[in-house]
């Protein structure tokens, strides 16, 4: 019961974060109402004896990502007069590009849920490294390599196009 | 949830943060009078005997001054800023194995607030986030020189998070445990500095620029950013940031510690048993801590301090890739170990 009242009360914060992150009127702050979310995000996963998980989300979204936008949006300088303004055309554009992206997801999710009950009935252990590496090295071993070659294909890009022009350094 | 258990660690939270932060305020004292020792002088000598109260002194007078918030500054950003770096800096100890079992009034008292199974990956979680403190700090000055040293500092600790965290893993292949209390128990007989000793290298390395400790003290280079990223702080919050690094280099001491020197165990451990080995224990690992802590000042007062890309070069190219070969390294020995070519 009290794990119910503390799911909700979790769940109200991560959504008033979250919609605090649209309405900030200061990107800074946005970014900072982002970091923010992913601290709820955590405590959610740590609430489902996630712990693993929890602490990735931690370091790599709230930690390492996060500092990376707030880092570019720090060098820009954001004042009102240079703010591009936008047209009702691009407005309507964003609106449907993002209602879409939106249903994609509940799709995706949807699917989840069902495939999320054949684990529930087992005990609630899934979430510790042991586990978790266990399933990620056996079962899911082919996924989770493929993950990793699609990562290394996205850095080697990365860097390439950083390195397009020859730079002199030293 | 037993109530007794709730007390004792309560009791214990209280402890660390009193601790914490008398060990940071002496720490201050034990800076200064380093340095004077280093370079000739006296130090402070006036507050009581061998000016020994000069930490209070110090500390009254932080509270004393006028708290100054600039015109044009993010107000509610600027306040939070070093309440943040305080923060992450003080929450790392909590997984820290302080000693062995404690044994009081019929009950085995562990001496380790949360023994949780990812207790070094926690290090990292909150070692990634206690770059905010400086940044939202930084930025909400409203100050180039301020916003130069946030800048540094959140690249700087990017950089050397990776050649840290590589290194770490290495400890984690040998024990085969993320869990600080099982790594601290595995090293009974011989301690991880002995098989890794590239590893912690490497790892101290980074500590001292995540620490942003000199040589590698760039986010608040005085002769280059005035004060760097606290340069329009005053009073206590000002205090706050110079505490917060001495909390840190306390905690990330008592981290080298435990991962690479074994934490509590001291050679002849096995002669001892019950609540003199924990005491002992207790002691050996203070005794540790305080060695590391030496060893910081001691390089602060020696070496000068890096340019800010001879200290990119170091991080990326040399020590990242040392500490992948390292890995890799360990990784093969313990295969083969293992049986597996």
């Amino acid at each position: 019961m009290s794990l119910q009242i503390i799911s909700i009360i979790l769940g109200s914060l991560t959504l008033a974060s979250a919609l605090m992150v649209v309405l900030s009127k200061h990107p800074v702050r946005s970014v900072i109402y982002l970091v923010v979310t992913f601290f709820f995000i955590t405590s959610m996963y740590i609430m489902m004896n996630a712990q693993f998980l929890a602490i990735v989300n931690m370091i790599v979204y709230a930690g390492a990502i996060m500092v990376l936008f707030l880092f570019v949006l720090m060098l820009l300088n954001l004042n009102k007069e240079v703010e591009p303004t936008t047209t009702i055309g691009a407005q309507f554009a964003a609106f449907i590009a993002g209602g879409s992206l939106f249903l994609v997801l509940i799709t995706a999710l949807k699917e989840t849920l069902i495939l999320g009950q054949s684990y529930r009935h087992q005990d609630n252990q899934i979430g510790l490294v042991k586990e978790l590496g266990n399933l990620l090295f056996t079962k899911y071993v082919v996924a989770f390599e493929l993950t990793s070659i699609l990562f290394i294909a996205a850095m080697v890009g990365a860097i390439l196009l950083a390195k397009r022009e020859k730079q002199i350094i030293e | 949830m037993d109530t007794a258990l709730l007390i004792e660690k309560s009791i214990l939270v209280v402890l660390l943060f009193l601790i914490s932060l008398g060990a940071a305020a002496y720490m201050t004292y034990f800076e200064r009078k380093l340095a004077a020792w280093i370079q000739d002088r006296v130090g402070p000598d006036r507050a009581g005997p061998f000016g020994i109260l000069q930490p209070i002194a110090d500390g009254v007078k932080m509270f004393l001054k006028e708290d100054f918030i600039p015109a044009k500054a993010d107000k509610w950003l600027f306040i939070i800023g070093p309440g943040l770096a305080m923060f992450t800096a003080l929450i790392t100890s909590a997984v820290v194995p302080w000693g062995p079992k404690l044994h009081l009034f019929g009950r085995d008292i562990s001496l380790q607030v949360a023994d949780i199974n990812i207790g070094i990956l926690y290090v990292f979680g909150v070692l990634s986030v206690g770059v905010y403190g400086i940044m939202i700090g930084g930025w909400a000055s409203n100050n180039k020189y301020s916003l130069y040293g946030a800048i540094r500092a959140s690249s700087q600790m990017i950089s050397y998070e990776l050649a840290m965290g590589v290194s770490a893993i290495t400890i984690v292949l040998i024990s085969g445990s993320l869990s600080l209390n099982d790594i601290v128990a595995q090293q009974s007989g011989v301690w991880n500095v002995l098989y890794q000793p590239v590893a912690f290298l490497i790892f101290f390395i980074c500590a001292l620029a995540e620490l942003n400790r000199a040589p590698f003290d760039l986010p608040e280079c005085e002769s280059e950013l005035v004060g760097g990223y606290h340069t329009e702080y005053s009073s206590m919050k000002l205090g706050l940031y110079l505490f917060s690094e001495y909390t840190s280099m306390f905690v990330s001491s008592a981290i080298m510690a435990i991962l690479f020197f074994g934490g509590y165990n001291f050679p002849g451990m096995s002669y001892f048993s019950g609540n003199t080995l924990a005491i002992l224990g207790i002691g050996a690992f203070a005794i540790k801590i305080f060695l590391f802590i030496f060893v910081i000042m001691w390089i602060r007062w020696t070496i000068p301090r890096f340019r800010f890309d001879q200290l990119m070069h170091l991080g990326w190219k040399t020590l990242l890739p040392l500490a992948l070969i390292n890995l890799l390294i360990t990784g093969l020995v313990i295969a083969f170990k293992n049986g597996w070519f």
